[in-house]
């Protein structure tokens, strides 16, 4: 892919949301700064990874994309085409090509409604007959998630979680989009049940060519899904690689505490290397100035707190391998250093 | 052989509902030694939580039967009568939920909620059981504990939050500490600062914990024994070690291969567990994971669906399966191969 145009280019995207205060009249007395800033693009038949802690702006962005919020700067195109304050009826066409998958398995689906009807929707919303008709369609969607086409005029709370989050997935199908946004599609399901729509997913994914957000806070899961990964932070994007370069050679400091926390089932003999953060994510209200890693970050100086580092590719690293760090991690696997367990001695 | 500080005998929770009677827990024994801490694994409805209400007697008793045997340090807690388990609840036995915002009241400050079960259990005076509450705040890693004592839970952040409740359950110094899916809500790196926490804590009082979780990593990472459930019963049990790198039972194995894992290879698709799990009201006949179990083919007889498998004690380990050890061996090795690289 040289010279061709990404499926999905956003420069520059920010999200803040209003805080409105005072007596009797009501003004803005603040903003709740979601999304500050991003710059990614998504190739045809990708999938980009987005993780982060809660309240990163990670499902924000899920839904700056798909244009369920309007965002307060920065730029959006798609297909080459500018949607980035596109109004209800220039968004009508691309809606139908992106989709989205929700987490809630429970809340995303009308419970009065078949799953027939559920699955329709989005056709009957635009108007398309498929050959044979919608419901010869549905049941061929049925079929790709792997649920029974008899199951057509049955109720969502007939269904298991699994099963629930399947026909959302035939619903995000149905309009054969170019591009799924999916927002933590597998967080709400057990263990057995996860794997079992992740490789859905993937299958769809690759049999149907359609490129990915995949937006999730297990790591483990995105590393499974996607071939490229974008680590956020307060709203910022602050590490973007190829997995390989992400999960192998974290640049980042918050990529590499984010990786050592994350408990592996495995027993060894020897205790893996742990960076232990401190403190939880600043408000993203008043957000740290400089770097906004820096309160919890081992490395920060005074030149983190005066200067934001920009997303680039520090020495090396890969092509495509950004980073936003004055300090960026060794290359290679070396042990970081670890962090002192006592809050007073950080301080 | 002296008697282990918690003993549960084939414990059975059955609720009755209007749709017919629920097996919660059908005959689930287990022992968990001072200062260690028992791993409970399993998906949602196999029964981990219902167990550990059974044990602090938490459970509604209306629609409740409770049958077997808990004896905590000798003392029957089945039988207690509610009196005699206020006297240990709070006191000798606590518990930490998961989600932190909901078990506080958001109308009364952190410390009057820590220092409350202090004052219950001591008599103290509201000044000491203030005393105490800062001090467990300063124990549990919450900064400038003599100012945040007065706050209310919605000024701390979810960590905090939790931080105060693991507070709340200590302020006795239990000796039993039931943790039930205590970072489920949290983030990576706070869950990572919670676990720390409790290790501490653990090898400062020489407390014993249950931890009740559905996710592996957490076990690896807490656990010195495991405990697996499926459909209320418990399938295998073993050190965590046992466990994880040489499961016994079809279902462990399954757990496991549903798992993505951070350095495996990553064009392989997961190995789920196909169907979803059982309904309690309804159970499937035998070993109830047998409708989902990939091997329940190679038993003879079809014993799998007609006779219930007794856990069985091979080496100081307990799998619930008909499967020979031979079998095993060779089955669970083709699985465990495909899994690593």
């Amino acid at each position: 892919m040289s010279s061709t145009t990404p499926l999905l280019d956003v420069s520059g995207l920010t999200k803040h949301f209003p805080i409105k205060g005072g007596f009797p009249i009501k003004r803005t007395v603040g903003a709740v700064q979601a999304v500050d800033g991003l710059d990614f693009q998504v190739a045809e038949g990708e999938s980009l990874g987005l993780v982060g802690e809660s309240g990163c702006g990670k499902s924000t962005t899920g839904r700056l994309i798909t244009r369920l919020l309007e965002p307060t700067g920065g730029k959006i195109t798609y297909r080459g085409q500018d949607i980035t304050h596109a109004g209800r009826r220039d968004l009508a066409p691309i809606r139908s090509e992106i989709q989205m998958i929700f987490q809630d398995p429970y809340a995303s689906l009308n419970p009065r409604q078949t799953v027939g009807k559920i699955i329709s929707g989005p056709m009957e919303i635009n108007d398309i007959d498929p050959e044979g008709g919608r419901e010869k369609r549905v049941r061929e969607l049925l079929e790709i998630v792997g649920l029974n086409p008899e199951h057509y005029n049955r109720f969502p709370h007939e269904f298991s979680g699994g099963q629930r989050q399947r026909i959302g997935v035939a619903r995000a199908l149905a309009l054969e989009p170019k591009l799924i946004v999916a927002d933590e599609p597998v967080s709400a399901l057990d263990v057995s049940i996860q794997a079992q729509v992740v490789n859905l997913l993937q299958k769809v994914q690759r049999e149907l060519g359609i490129a990915f957000v995949f937006i999730a806070h297990d790591l483990a899961i995105v590393r499974h899904f996607s071939q490229r990964v974008a680590v956020m932070y307060l709203g910022k994007i602050v590490e973007i690689a190829d997995r390989e370069d992400l999960y192998g050679n974290p640049r980042h400091p918050y990529t590499r505490a984010l990786l050592s926390a994350v408990p592996e089932a495995t027993v060894e003999e020897e205790p893996r290397e742990r960076i232990r953060l401190t403190g939880d994510v600043p408000s993203p209200i008043n957000p740290p100035s400089g770097c906004r890693f820096r309160t919890r970050c081992w490395k920060a100086t005074e030149k983190c707190a005066s200067e934001a580092p920009p997303l680039v590719q520090v020495e090396g690293n890969k092509p495509g391998h950004l980073t936003a760090c004055h300090y960026p991690e060794t290359a290679g696997t070396v042990p970081a250093p670890r962090l002192s367990k006592d809050p007073e001695a950080a301080a | 052989m002296s008697t282990p500080f918690l003993s549960v005998r084939d414990l059975k929770v059955h609720f009755s509902t209007e749709d017919g009677i629920v097996k919660a827990v059908d005959g689930l024994s287990f022992d968990l030694e001072k200062g260690k801490t028992l791993g409970i694994v399993g998906e949602s409805g196999s029964g981990k939580s219902v167990t550990n209400m059974a044990i602090l007697g938490l459970h509604d008793p209306r629609n409740t039967a409770l049958d077997g045997e808990v004896l905590l340090d000798g003392k029957e807690l089945v039988t207690a009568t509610e009196k005699e388990l206020e006297q240990l609840r709070g006191n000798k036995m606590s518990m930490i939920f998961q989600d932190a915002l909901a078990s506080l009241s958001p109308y009364h400050t952190i410390g009057a909620q820590i220092g409350e079960t202090y004052r219950k259990h001591t008599g103290c005076s509201k000044k000491e059981a203030r005393e105490r509450s800062v001090e467990m705040l300063r124990r549990v890693g919450i900064p400038q504990p003599d100012v945040r004592v007065d706050d209310y839970p919605h000024q701390f952040s979810g960590g905090m939050r939790q931080r105060a409740m693991i507070a709340m359950a200590l302020v006795c110094d239990p000796e039993l500490l039931i943790a039930d899916e205590p970072t489920t809500a949290l983030d990576v790196t706070v869950q990572a600062q919670i676990m720390d926490l409790l290790k501490d804590l653990q090898q400062e009082f020489g407390t014993a914990i249950i931890f009740i979780t559905h996710d592996l990593g957490v076990i690896a990472d807490i656990a010195d024994d495991v405990l697996v459930m499926y459909g209320g019963r418990c399938v295998e049990r073993g050190t965590k070690k046992e466990v994880l790198q040489t499961p016994q039972h079809p279902y462990t194995l399954g757990l496991l291969g549903s798992m993505p894992s951070l350095d495996g290879p990553v064009d392989v698709p997961l190995s789920p567990i196909p169907g979803s799990p059982p309904s309690l009201l309804n159970p499937p006949s035998g070993c109830r994971f047998h409708p989902r179990c990939a091997f329940a083919g190679q038993v003879a007889g079809g014993r799998c669906s007609s006779e219930r498998p007794a856990l069985e004690f091979v080496d100081g380990r307990a799998a619930a399966c008909h499967l020979t050890p031979e079998q095993k061996r060779e089955l669970f090795s083709d699985y465990a191969a495909a899994r690593t690289h």
